[in-house]
């Protein structure tokens, strides 16, 4: 459907090894602007990996990442940011000790504009920029629902309202590709349903590809344009939902013969 | 109108704590000025006024380094060394150039503050690498060195230049010159340039350099750090360039701080500055409470000024300190206590909102 645009990341033969283990091997897949993107597998199949690689937590061993045109092959982790790759994780890492409005304020950093001579001197500088953070901070708050809890300290939020921070700041950083690692993981069927239309939101309002990994098939089946299915970190197959739905090797996967 | 509110409040907070520790410094200047005036301080504690104002500047430093970026450092006293010898030299140097005492002060003070920044910003490199434990193991023998090398350094001055010599004295000095630093010696004919004055502007200062760093985009960084260096990184944050901005501006802190400290002596051994003065300063800011200046400003004061307050006791003092030290942090960090202390706390609102019905 939309395989005329040019793809926002397009991942080629993508491998890593640790050691003799071949954690993920061979991948390739595209993912274009706007795409709401799956990547599903049985635990341990290396889909985390495959985000840790995207974020350049992880270097791969072969295989190339592009990001718009850009080859990642030599950005850091704080570079693969800069170009455009923003992530949650599967076990949430907020900055728990700082305010709500801080924690989205951080995912800003780059974007604020003064120097650290500009704040200790407290030039006028200082005062707009801080202004225009605060803002558009409170701007993603409100998108999320989590305006009214911008001064508590993000650690005392209730767990949902920490995924959803988490989200925020990502998104804060003005990402081309945001990746979500198990957004819906510990939520009940009802937050999930909350979660599921927030995605929807997210990528109309800032246009940009979601790639996620979900265990939840609901979830999965009920937002992603198109799905990848990992096992083994070997691509077992790659389509529309319905098609994986219908794929017999992938139900072999998942539920065993 | 409800968004206003919002920004108001989060300023409010901001300055809520900021202004506490500024109204503390003030006002403890005011009282201790008018005291001088009439006469009613001893001796022994005006002559402690300096040195307290040097730990709290110093200890406002490593609680930047403790309490913000989260690194454990213990070698703060290696960088009031550097400062405070630095400060020395350039005070005997600029003897006759700069015949104002003020003046002469304050450029001894930056320079201190600027050296020991430099050698904060080399020393940050190997050490950064390191987390937890072994940071602070590092920090250690890092503020060991500083405080050797200083011990080894002779530095003269004559109308040719400096002179300086490592390990044996063998400067020869021309006529009219003087040793400013000797070994072993320390720092002698230093002229007592520093005041209370002096210290309390340097106080406030710090106050300042600290909690505009703190409430700029590199302190949310530093924080950020200190709470998540992993997602730090994911949302773009340069991590060690930010530990190294903490860290430095930390140094330097403790640089300002020899410098006054040195100068408010005639003459000073290297060796003042040693890991116990390291540890002493870490006892200062946990105490006083990570990330809380206020409380950093009270707790230095009162245990800088308790040994020379327990003199009376003669051999007992040290374990008067000491069991005065184990209470306050039993006290401190009790649950039980605090639990009572928030008890109260909701019964006196309770109170209030009853007496208000």
């Amino acid at each position: 459907m939309t395989e005329t645009k040019t793809p926002v990341l397009e991942i080629k033969d993508l491998g890593i090894d640790f050691g003799g283990l071949t954690a993920v091997n061979d991948l390739n897949m595209q993912v274009y602007p706007g795409e709401i993107y799956g990547l599903i597998g049985p635990n341990g199949a290396g889909k985390t990996t495959v985000f840790n690689m995207l974020t350049k937590v992880y270097q791969p061993t072969r295989g190339t990442i592009t990001l718009d045109g850009q080859d990642m092959a030599k950005l850091n982790p704080v570079e693969a940011n800069k170009a455009g790759v923003a992530r949650t994780f599967q076990n949430i890492r907020l900055f728990s000790n700082m305010t709500v409005l801080d924690n989205v304020k951080i995912g800003l950093h780059n974007s604020v504009n003064y120097s650290t001579m500009t704040a200790i001197l407290r030039l006028p500088k200082y005062r707009t920029e801080e202004r225009k953070a605060d803002e558009e901070a409170m701007e993603l708050l409100k998108l999320f629902g989590l305006d009214d809890k911008a001064a508590m300290s993000a650690g005392n939020l209730p767990y949902g309202a920490q995924r959803r921070l988490e989200i925020a700041r990502a998104l804060a950083t003005h990402p081309k590709l945001l990746l979500l690692d198990e957004p819906a993981a510990g939520m009940n069927p009802q937050e999930t349903q909350e979660l599921m239309d927030m995605i929807r939101t997210v990528r109309d309002h800032f246009k940009i590809a979601i790639l996620l990994i979900e265990h939840d098939m609901k979830l999965v089946m009920g937002i992603c344009d198109r799905i990848t299915v990992l096992n083994y970190g070997m691509l077992l197959a790659q389509g529309v939902p319905a098609e994986i739905k219908a794929n017999p090797e992938v139900i072999k996967a998942y539920i065993g013969e | 109108m409800k968004k206003n509110n919002f920004f108001t409040n989060m300023f409010s907070r901001q300055m809520r704590g900021r202004t506490t520790s500024f109204l503390i410094v003030i006002i403890a200047y005011a009282v201790l000025q008018t005291m001088i005036g009439t006469g009613s301080l001893t001796r022994l504690f005006t002559s402690l006024l300096v040195p307290i104002c040097a730990y709290i500047v110093a200890a406002i430093g490593l609680n930047m380094n403790v309490g913000f970026s989260g690194e454990l450092n213990l070698g703060q006293a290696g960088f009031m060394a550097v400062g405070g010898f630095t400060a020395a030299i350039v005070s005997g140097m600029l003897a006759t150039a700069v015949p104002n005492e003020i003046l002469r002060l304050f450029i001894a003070i930056i320079c201190g503050s600027a050296m020991s920044a430099l050698f904060g910003l080399l020393i940050s490199i190997p050490v950064l690498k390191l987390q937890g434990d072994y940071l602070a193991i590092v920090t250690l023998a890092f503020g060991q060195i500083l405080m050797s090398v200083v011990t080894n350094l002779y530095v003269g001055v004559d109308a040719a230049g400096l002179h300086f010599s490592f390990v044996t004295n063998n400067i020869t000095l021309g006529e009219g010159g003087t040793m400013l630093i000797s070994g072993p010696m320390g720092a002698t004919g230093i002229s007592k340039i520093s005041t209370f004055t002096a210290g309390i502007v340097l106080i406030l200062v710090s106050l300042l350099i600290v909690y505009h760093l703190i409430y700029s985009k590199e302190g949310r960084a530093i924080q950020a750090c200190r709470d998540n260096r992993i997602a730090a990184e994911t949302v773009g944050i340069n991590v060690s360039r930010t530990k190294t901005l903490a860290f430095v501006v930390s140094a330097c802190l403790a640089g300002a701080a020899g410098a006054l400290y040195v100068l408010n002596y005639t003459s000073v051994v290297a060796t003042k500055f040693d890991f116990n003065t390291s540890i002493l300063i870490l006892v200062y800011v946990v105490l006083g409470g990570l990330g809380n200046m206020t409380g950093t400003i009270v707790a230095t004061t009162l245990l800088v000024a308790l040994p020379e307050m327990l003199r009376f006791l003669s051999t007992y003092r040290m374990l008067i300190y000491a069991i005065v030290l184990i209470v306050m942090m039993l006290v401190t960090n009790n649950e039980k206590l605090k639990t009572m202390l928030q008890k109260m706390k909701n019964k006196s609102n309770k109170n209030k909102e009853e007496t208000a019905e």
